[in-house]
């Protein structure tokens, strides 16, 4: 629980965020129901401060390195100093905002013919019309009160995606959301806002990465709502390869209607600290709701994934399977927490954690909880930290492959349980590509250590 | 092929084998039957180069060569098989690939040219009809998911496909009904060559009644204290285990 009292050193490292807020909120000549959503976030943040380890939900995450930084919002976006063809996606055929630094950057952004009522837009745009969809939505679904990062962004944001699909439409294509950041400077801080929107029976496919141009201690801090409306079909696909000094916090939530089906994964490669929330509420019956995800972690860096999926409806399936792959003194953590609430009967719920511990030095916790309030469920959950299995080295060799060899299989293997799952080929393709490439560079993946 | 020349070892400090002698020459095909505990899985683990084993004494040698030396993979690609009594499940390591690499890592070693992927393909679906396997069968993780008479068939798959000069059959009947008991024999059988040689360890008898072997051999608490004909086999099924150890001071 977080705590509402602050801890004077708390107090002090919220205080440039909440002194900067009136100025850059008078500055922005926004409607009057989005300076009440961001005033809400401000007070919010200003109440709360950053959490600490002394909070359960961020007992093995130390976001203190956050606090510390200084403040610096990037105002305007960096140039961009490398070719984007580098980046991963980027030669994929695909609708693709790119955002530099936070800010929407059209002249590198490509949007498809789409059909009829299909929006994808930057947020800003949307924001400077007559929004009522938006105004709708917005702060309503991840609201200020979900943690303290959420109000944060809530109060700063400027820019990020707005994909609005309305019923029975289909995006083809995937829609690709680039966030770059270049800037070197310490702390400084961009606060992507995603609202999308996929009604009764539409069908998209989303992928958000999160990239880096420089090598930068710098502070991501985004949030995507997602309201997924009845027999819609979303998959959702998010990679975090940030600048390994840079920190990332990122917040998803999803409202998932009736009989959707929704699958989201997310790979966690790149920052010193990341932390993913992940809040899901299915809120319909006969929801199908997959949560899939791999980190891989090396040197110092800490990859930390918290989600709580809230089944508040009879009928509905819901799956987590996230598996870490941690090297040198790198850590993982995984809090899993299935609420099932009274009403939601015969729901199943399954989660699973697997991490493999490629060094001595790494470390991994897990903490899966079950809440449940109704009596005729079926949840499980499962949770395991180790090296390689020996037996299935063994097995591997004894038919005449050799143990680095055999390494590399089982290594790629368990990162491939997690990526075959990916239902769009070419997203899937490319991932296992950059997976395995990292794996490759990997000098404990091929050499003999760990076993 | 393979001489085992009075061999001890244990695991753990326990000793398991208290001196193994034991010759299977090309073209024959020999049974190691003996109760629970009495070291047969030790004895293909050890042949297998499975770690954790001491050898204390004694040496084994395959076709003149020091097989203990060896690494598994080593022994692998000399053609040493071993058909796996709990073949491991591994999710996300698809079974072609897997199989192909196995292949192609022993054809290396006798300075074979590589299958690609076409021609693998076209060996193992022939492979494929004698074990009866349906065709999805290669696009799955290597055994995951497989039912216990699936993974016995999918070994002696392997052992199809692989083609080893000696194959180690380490209970492949336990938890086979008997459909898939014949079928893991006929496959077992088709395989037999002049020049290689199978060993069969089993607990029953009933494997013996599809797979005929020139030699049986009862292995008792490390031991090997009886060897003869098939007909041995057949009494050990009729007297039990006790039978041989009420006999157990007779040398074999």
């Amino acid at each position: 629980m977080e705590t509402t009292t602050l801890a004077p050193e708390q107090m002090k490292e919220a205080d440039p965020f909440i002194a900067a807020f009136e100025r850059f909120d008078q500055e922005r000549n926004e409607p009057a129901w989005l300076t009440g959503l961001r005033k809400r976030g401000m007070e919010r943040f200003a109440e709360i401060g950053f959490p600490t380890i002394r909070d359960e939900d961020w007992r093995f995450t130390n976001v203190a390195p956050i606090a510390k930084l200084p403040f610096q919002p990037v105002t305007e976006p960096g140039a961009v100093t490398v070719p984007l063809k580098q980046f991963n996606f980027m030669q994929l055929e695909c609708t693709r905002l790119v955002f530099i630094d936070g800010h929407y950057a059209p002249k590198l952004s490509t949007i498809l013919p789409q059909p009829k009522g299909v929006r994808i837009s930057n947020l800003a745009a949307v924001l400077a019309e007559d929004a009522p969809l938006v105004q709708k939505h917005l702060g309503q679904h991840a609201r200020v009160d979900q943690n303290t990062f959420v109000a944060l962004n809530t109060a700063y944001f400027t820019d990020g995606a707005f994909v609005h699909v309305p019923a029975g439409q289909i995006v083809e294509k995937p829609v690709h959301l680039l966030f770059l950041s270049t800037s070197q400077e310490r702390g400084s801080a961009s606060h992507p806002r995603t609202l999308v929107i996929a009604e009764r029976g539409s069908r998209l496919t989303l992928i958000e990465s999160h990239v880096s141009a420089v090598q930068g201690e710098y502070f991501t801090n985004a949030v995507t709502e997602f309201v997924i409306g009845e027999h819609a079909v979303v998959e959702h696909c998010k990679l975090q390869d940030e600048s390994p000094q840079a920190y990332h916090i990122a917040t998803q939530q999803m409202d998932l209607g009736k009989a959707c089906n929704f699958i989201s994964h997310s790979f966690a490669t790149g920052a010193k600290l990341s932390r993913n929330n992940i809040y899901t509420h299915l809120g319909g019956e006969h929801i199908e709701c997959v949560l899939n995800g791999l980190y891989l972690t090396k040197d110092d860096q800490l990859a930390d994934h918290y989600m709580i999926v809230e089944h508040a409806s009879p009928h509905c399936n819901s799956h987590e399977y996230f598996n870490g792959i941690l090297d040198d003194r790198s850590k993982g953590v995984f809090h899993g927490r299935i609420l099932v609430r009274q009403i939601a009967q015969k729901t199943d719920a399954k989660q699973t954690n697997k991490n493999l511990l490629l060094s001595d030095n790494a470390t991994a916790d897990t903490k899966p909880q079950l809440e449940i309030y109704a009596d005729d469920v079926k949840c499980t959950h499962g949770a395991t930290i180790g090296q390689l299995n020996k037996d299935s080295i063994f097995y591997l060799r004894a038919r005449g492959i050799g143990l680095e060899t055999a390494r590399q299989m089982l290594i790629h293997s368990f990162a491939g349980e997690i990526i075959d799952r990916i239902r769009c080929e070419p997203v899937r393709e490319e991932l296992d590509q950059v997976i395995w490439d990292r794996l490759e560079e990997n000098p404990h993946v091929g050499g003999s250590a760990g076993v | 092929m393979l001489e085992i020349r009075n061999l001890h070892a244990g695991v753990e400090g326990r000793d398991i084998l208290k001196g193994v002698d034991l010759t299977i020459n090309a073209g024959e095909v020999h049974a190691v039957m003996g109760p629970n505990g009495s070291g047969k899985s030790t004895l293909a683990a050890i042949l297998a180069g499975r770690e954790g084993y001491d050898v204390r004494q004694g040496e084994v040698l395959y076709n003149g060569v020091d097989l203990l030396e060896m690494d598994p993979e080593e022994r692998a690609r000399e053609g040493v098989f071993l058909a796996f009594q709990y073949p491991v499940e591994i999710p996300g390591v698809n079974s072609t690939y897997f199989l192909k690499a196995a292949l192609n890592e022993i054809r290396k070693h006798k300075g074979l040219p590589e299958l690609d992927a076409m021609e693998f393909l076209s060996l193992v679906k022939e492979k494929m009809k004698i074990l009866e396997l349906r065709e999805d069968f290669l696009k799955r993780p290597v055994n995951a998911g497989f039912s216990g008479g699936e993974k016995k068939r999918n070994e002696i798959f392997q052992m199809a496909v692989l083609e080893p000069k000696l194959a180690i059959l380490d209970e492949t009947d336990s938890g086979l009904d008997i459909d898939a008991l014949k079928t893991v024999a006929e496959g077992v059988n088709r395989l037999k060559k002049p020049d290689n040689a199978q060993l069969i360890i089993t607990h029953y008898q009933r494997l013996l009644n599809y797979i005929v072997p020139d030699v049986v051999h009862v292995l008792f608490d490390g031991r090997i204290v009886r060897s003869g004909t098939r007909e041995l086999a057949l009494e050990l099924e009729e007297k039990g285990y006790d039978w041989i150890v009420k006999h157990e001071a007779v040398p074999a």
